[in-house]
């Protein structure tokens, strides 16, 4: 899909400038949405504020139950505006607790999907060890649900999804991204502080979009769809991926197929994302 | 961080409650709810010290026109007086559309 192919750049209704409520309620049938744990039960962060930093009332994370062309679906979105996405201790329990009901909803017949709206940095440094805790939490929720329903991971941007969420999203049934979003497990600025300005130069801004990029993250086999930063495509490709139903092999179950990738490289010259394109394209392809 | 509190005089209950905005850099968050009696209850969490006597000409901006009894939280990442403002505005719209 090329870029805003047969879409009004001007009157079309952008999913990016929205916050993450509104997110979540735009893609749910009107009138369906049930919020769980809203601002006003104000379960917030009891760590930030001892920090000096201003909580938020919902810790960033919004979980809404509600109906996608009638069937149940709960929506997870992370408020990429709001401490980077950054997945604390409330936050982090909410989205594990709201996946462990729906995966307990399918074991009792009431197939319920999960869409997981990521803007997230990862982990949230201030309460680290509770934070880690929760993406181990979060995995294996979405390890248990994906069986019975589609776990949906939707990355529009422009905060992207890295760190512990990026394993959440790549152990995802589907992946849907954006040009603008992007996915990977370290940030661009820390392989640079890590490995060198050398290594990865992270004020390149086309270069951090050619590695972790949705065009190249979905080129390569890694997104399953790739949808222009409009309302309508994020929306249709998140009911094509629920009709699809639980995914018969997940990406994290095709072991010999990325062995066979990673074997396939060639590490005695510097890849570069066209060349790779080409190397592991055709492998993905189920 | 600042914790900052404030009362106002009131002359009607509301009925909703509101929630807008998003604690980002130069945002906040309001909470809106319906308080019982007759005077209004303002407290905020704002994560830039020593702004006392902004948030409190604000306020009487605000509630230089609004006259209703609601508990008002407010958490703050820094939002301009303007800004701060227009999302008490937002959430009085949201509340009594």
């Amino acid at each position: 899909m090329s870029r805003l192919q047969g879409i009004d750049f001007v009157h079309r209704k952008s999913f990016i400038e929205l916050n993450a409520r509104a997110r979540a309620k735009a893609l749910l049938d009107e009138g369906s949405d049930r919020e769980l744990l809203g601002p006003f039960e104000r379960i917030a962060s009891p760590w930030l504020a001892m920090q000096g930093i201003t909580p938020q009332s919902d810790d960033g994370c919004v979980v809404i139950k509600g109906a996608i062309d009638g069937a149940p679906v709960v929506v997870l979105a992370l408020e990429g505006a709001f401490q980077g996405g950054s997945l604390g201790e409330v936050s982090g329990a909410k989205m594990a607790a709201a996946l462990d009901l729906a995966a307990m909803d399918c074991e009792v017949g009431k197939p319920t999907s999960a869409i997981l709206l990521m803007e997230t940095g990862g982990v949230r440094l201030q309460e680290a060890n509770l934070g880690l805790a929760a993406v181990a939490e979060i995995f294996s929720s979405v390890l248990r649900l994906r069986r019975h329903s589609p776990v949906i991971t939707v990355i529009a941007g422009t905060v992207g999804c890295f760190g512990g969420m990026s394993l959440a999203a790549a152990a995802s049934s589907y992946l849907i991204m954006t040009p603008e979003a992007r996915l990977g497990l370290n940030g661009a600025e820390v392989i640079e502080q890590e490995s060198g300005v050398e290594e990865f130069d992270a004020s390149d801004r086309a270069l951090i979009w050619a590695i972790h990029g949705g065009t190249q993250r979905y080129a390569i086999g890694l997104a399953d769809v790739l949808v222009d930063d409009d309302l309508a495509q994020v929306s249709r490709g998140v009911r094509e991926c629920i009709r699809k139903g639980p995914r018969a092999e997940h990406r994290s179950e095709q072991v010999a197929l990325y062995r066979e990738r990673i074997a396939k490289l060639d590490t005695s010259q510097q890849t570069d994302p066209e060349s790779l394109r080409a190397t592991w394209r055709k492998s993905s392809e189920q | 961080m600042e914790r900052l509190a404030f009362e106002f005089h009131a002359k009607r209950t509301i009925a909703q409650r509101a929630h807008v905005g998003v604690v980002g850099s130069n945002d906040l968050e309001v909470l809106l709810e319906p308080l019982d009696g007759d005077h209004a209850q303002v407290t905020v969490l704002t994560s830039v010290d020593g702004f006392r006597d902004q948030w409190s000409a604000v306020l009487q901006r605000f509630f230089s026109t609004y006259d209703g009894a609601a508990r008002i939280q407010i958490h703050d990442a820094g939002a301009t007086p303007g800004t701060v403002l227009l999302r008490l505005r937002q959430a009085v719209e949201v509340g009594e559309p």
